[in-house]
């Protein structure tokens, strides 16, 4: 069985924004649940597709959808809506499935519609203010303003290893069961 | 051979090259250690050539640190190897030890890590103290020619007598000379290529008496025309010659006439052919047999002549001027009165000392078997096999759709789609057999492991393996590896008394440990068995109850007892020794066994031993499941965990008092497990006696009944690692890919045997952890 440690690994784009001047640009998908607009940099994401059913996990969180195949590949599909705690998303195959890497895995998020690809200059992302959101601040990279939308930058890597991490331990304690 | 030059990728392969070797070493070193006394001569040229051809490519690269150890070792191996130093458990010992520096330090050449002479010194101050005792009381006994090899190597000289043969595999210069020596190391270079041109003035320091043959014994022609592609079976003419040489005495004639211009000479095709004349009392037969190898890949005429004939000594003179030049050349190189031994056409080149390696390196290299195989980076194979994976996945989705077909339509297809099956089933089955390793990899490190931890711990032990060359998938082997170390250890350990205490128990004083591996019903079973003590169960009993495992005074059989040793958290090591019993124990290696989809069982008779069953799948790749239906969802068993599967009748079903439920299967209590109830399930029967009962064996839990809607069908799926991009899951094993494209949960029988058990535990307990479990918060 492969390793299950690869979430782990460091996160490479760290380094490389400290080098870009602020004048670079970087590219970004945006996508809408319910109101709201977050982008996600467009090297993480590997394919959007619509969505299909997925098969459930047991005894998973909320927010994890399940599986789905994606050419032979099995990949977990968060519920984006559900994991900022808006409640569950009514999945229809209107909705759209985003497949991003994160380290070494392939995750899928669940949102409600893909709007646009953003071209962002570093010197345009806002620090995020310091103020109650429905995210914990450590998952957003950043705030820009694009024609008057506010956008919302995520940073998958800490999105979804944070929460492997954290799911690892809580299903480790569960597979231990009583000990 | 590649166009360019690239020399990373001959690293690569360098590295790849002298893992083996180092392996092949070691497992010779423990031959060799077993022959003490009687010492096989073959066991001690296999170490030197792995140790040799070792220090070819850190030649060839530069390693200097790597060079200079290994010229040590092999300074040391090769006084061995012609008897002038005996070896002694001591010396054994040392060359173990020297065997894992060399690794050492192979490993430090790959990491590109220059590594400090500290790490050999040590163990070559050691070698040389054999080696090096040796010159000063036996020097003078010794002959010129023999004295040569062993000056050098007190001069720190580095070429030996073996350095201009070629032991490895030729895609190496040897280039063994310290960089002061660059001029004589690039005449090397050429003479390995070609060894035709005049780089060879050692060849007139031969030492070799001129023989002038016996004009009285028969007298054979014997024309040896190879086929250009000889040399690519890993023939060498060479060999050959100096087979003949053994016969009698021999002239060889060459002829170039077959040699193209140098720029059209390709490294691999045989252009050179000769005429020998030997004079021996053997046989036409004894002479062909020479030739047996490669009687297919030549032209072969073998005459006896009248012994007055003058003896023709004109090789056939080439048309072309350069050709002409050549063949004066080789002329000067090897008059024919003096050296009764052809020229080779490449990588061989005479050395002063060669000759009396004769034997050694005719048995060597022309008795080894041909081996056609090639080395394959496993992700090729990977990916074939994922591919053969979706293959079968689109054939079963089509086959679906085909049965949804109006009937004559799909009657027809059917018959079309059992072919296929066939097809695909082969071409998987061949696609897994490449993954297929014997499982001798693991078991050569056993031998050592047993050597070491007994002289640790004052025992005696013989360690018997068999059936080492059965294959199994790559894989499963890694994975081998650790659960086989321990059980190994825990044998040594626990299991296998001190001399002392076998004496007093009448039993031989050197114990057994066997280790066996065979393959039955389509998996692979491994034992690990020993002939000490056995299972102590009063103290497991008593350990398992001190720890809680089990309740106090409560009935328990022989065998269940043995089995508690697997239970996590038992170790009854007194003290935590450094040779097993850290806390971790059976419970690891059970665990590791049943994740990769195998059992292990234990049998031990108090005072004569215990035995340890492993069965494991060839394969990880594909397995035959049960698809059943719990709810809305489909889930898979594996085939071969599932004993039947049962509708059982209100009567046979008993609740306990703490929510587990019990079926009666002919008499026999079966727990069962509430899957939908384990998983959060909606929509699935929850009454024991609507439902389906499959009834399972799980390792720790014996037979249970896990409680399903239906039975589907069966089916051989792909095994898909869930754990790839996700976190592992309690209860489940794998994933795979249903025909619809959807993918399909493995269940892991053991995992929800254990967590049927947790559960009746928590409800028994009313504690606050089953809410934690359920919701995963």
């Amino acid at each position: 069985m492969p390793s299950t440690h690869n979430y782990l690994m460091p996160h490479d784009q760290k380094g490389a924004d400290i080098s870009e001047s602020a004048s670079e640009t970087r590219q970004y998908i945006s996508f809408t649940i319910g109101q709201e607009e977050y982008g996600v940099d467009i090297m993480a994401v590997r394919e959007i597709k619509a969505w299909t059913d997925t098969t459930h996990l047991p005894n998973t969180p909320e927010y994890m959808r399940g599986v789905l195949n994606l050419r032979g590949v099995i990949v977990p599909i968060f519920d984006l809506r559900c994991r900022f705690g808006m409640g569950l998303t009514q999945a229809t195959n209107m909705h759209v499935v985003v497949i991003v890497q994160v380290g070494q895995r392939m995750v899928g998020m669940l949102v409600d519609a893909v709007s646009d690809i953003l071209t962002i200059a570093k010197d345009e992302i806002q620090q995020m203010p310091q103020m109650e959101r429905n995210i914990d601040d450590e998952y957003l990279s950043g705030l820009v303003t694009v024609k008057d939308r506010l956008v919302a930058l995520l940073d998958a890597d800490l999105l979804f290893n944070q929460q492997s991490i954290e799911n690892g331990v809580v299903l480790g304690k569960a597979a231990l069961g009583d000990k | 051979m590649p166009q360019e030059f690239d020399l990373n990728q001959f690293k690569v392969t360098y590295f790849e090259e002298c893992q083996d070797l180092l392996e092949t070493a070691e497992e010779q070193l423990s031959i060799l250690q077993a022959q003490l006394g009687d010492v096989d001569v073959e066991t001690l040229h296999a170490i030197f050539r792995c140790v040799h051809s070792i220090k070819g490519g850190a030649g060839a690269f530069n390693f200097t640190g790597l060079i200079e150890f290994s010229h040590i070792l092999e300074t040391t191996l090769d006084l061995l190897r012609e008897g002038k130093i005996q070896p002694d458990h001591n010396l054994v010992d040392c060359l173990i030890r020297s065997n894992d520096v060399l690794g050492t330090l192979v490993h430090m050449a790959q990491k590109e890590i220059e590594p400090s002479p500290d790490i050999w010194k040590t163990i070559a101050s050691e070698l040389e103290k054999y080696s090096g005792l040796n010159i000063t009381t036996s020097a003078a006994s010794l002959n010129e020619e023999d004295v040569s090899p062993l000056l050098a190597s007190v001069a720190g000289y580095n070429l030996t007598a073996e350095e201009e043969e070629e032991q490895g595999w030729g895609l190496f210069l040897e280039n063994i000379l310290p960089p002061s020596s660059q001029m004589s190391s690039e005449m090397e270079k050429d003479d390995q290529g070609w060894g035709l041109f005049g780089d060879e003035p050692e060849i007139e320091n031969n030492t070799e008496t001129a023989h002038c043959p016996e004009l009285t014994k028969p007298h054979y022609r014997i024309r040896f025309v190879p086929e250009p592609h000889l040399l690519q079976f890993a023939n060498e003419p060479l060999l050959l010659a100096r087979e003949l040489k053994t016969l009698g005495d021999c002239i060889a004639h060459v002829d170039v006439s077959r040699l193209p211009k140098l720029a059209d000479i390709a490294p691999d095709v045989a252009y050179l052919s000769w005429s020998f004349d030997l004079y021996t009392d053997r046989s036409i037969a004894d002479i062909e047999e020479v030739f047996e190898f490669v009687i297919d890949d030549c032209q072969l005429d073998i005459q006896l002549v009248d012994n007055r004939e003058q003896i023709e000594v004109t090789s056939d003179v080439a048309d072309s001027p350069q050709d002409e030049a050549l063949a004066d050349l080789a002329g000067d190189i090897q008059p024919r009165e003096s050296t009764p031994v052809p020229r080779p056409q490449k990588e061989q080149s005479l050395s002063k000392t060669e000759n009396k390696k004769v034997d050694m390196a005719a048995n060597g290299n022309v008795s080894a078997p041909m081996v056609s195989s090639i080395r394959v980076e496993l992700d090729r194979v990977d990916r074939l096999v994922n591919m053969v994976g979706e293959l079968v996945i689109t054939q079963s989705m089509l086959k679906q759709q085909a049965d949804e077909l109006a009937n004559n339509a799909g009657l027809r297809m059917t018959q079309g789609f059992e072919e296929l099956n066939a097809r695909t089933r082969e071409l998987q089955e061949s696609v897994m057999a490449i993954r297929m390793q014997p499982v001798k990899s693991v078991f050569a490190r056993m031998p050592r492991l047993v050597r070491e931890l007994s002289a640790k711990l004052g025992k005696k032990i013989d360690l018997i393996t068999s059936g080492e060359m059965t294959e199994v998938d790559k894989t499963v082997i890694e994975q081998l590896m650790d659960p086989l170390t321990h059980m190994i250890r825990n044998s040594v350990d626990h299991g296998v008394e001190t001399p002392d205490e076998r004496r007093a128990a009448g039993k031989p004083e050197r114990a057994r440990i066997y280790l066996r591996a065979e393959h039955k019903s389509g998996r692979i079973q491994i034992e690990v068995s020993d002939d000490g003590r056995g299972i102590d169960r009063d103290r497991v009993l008593a350990k398992a109850e001190e720890k809680g495992l089990i309740e106090r005074d409560v009935e328990i059989d022989a065998q269940a007892i043995d089995n508690l040793i697997f239970t996590p958290g038992f170790s009854t090591a007194n003290s935590v020794s450094d040779v097993s019993g850290r806390g971790v124990g059976m419970d690891v290696v059970r665990r590791n066994i049943i994740s990769l989809g195998g059992r292990i069982s234990v049998f031990s008779t108090p005072g004569e031993g215990a035995r340890f069953l492993m069965s494991l799948p060839l394969t990880l790749a594909v397995l035959d499941g049960m698809i059943v239906k719990c709810g809305a969802e489909k889930y898979i068993i594996p085939l071969t965990s599932i004993i039947e599967s049962i509708h059982p009748v209100r009567e046979e079903i008993k609740s306990l008092m703490n929510g587990g439920t019990l079926v009666s299967v002919r008499g026999q209590y079966i727990r069962i497990v509430n899957l939908h109830h384990l998983f959060n399930l909606k929509d699935a029967i929850t009454d024991p006696a609507e439902s389906l009962v499959v009834i399972v064996e799980t390792e720790r839990y014996g037979y249970v009944g896990i409680m399903v809607d239906e039975l589907l069908g069966q089916q051989q799926v792909v095994i898909k690692s869930l754990e790839e991009n996700y976190d592992p899951i309690a209860g489940v094993a794998a994933a795979t890919i249903l025909g619809n494209g959807k993918v399909a949960l493995i269940l892991d029988v053991d995992g929800l045997a254990e967590m049927e058990h947790g559960a009746e535990k928590r409800r028994k307990n009313k504690s606050l952890q089953r809410q934690v479990f359920l919701t995963g918060e």
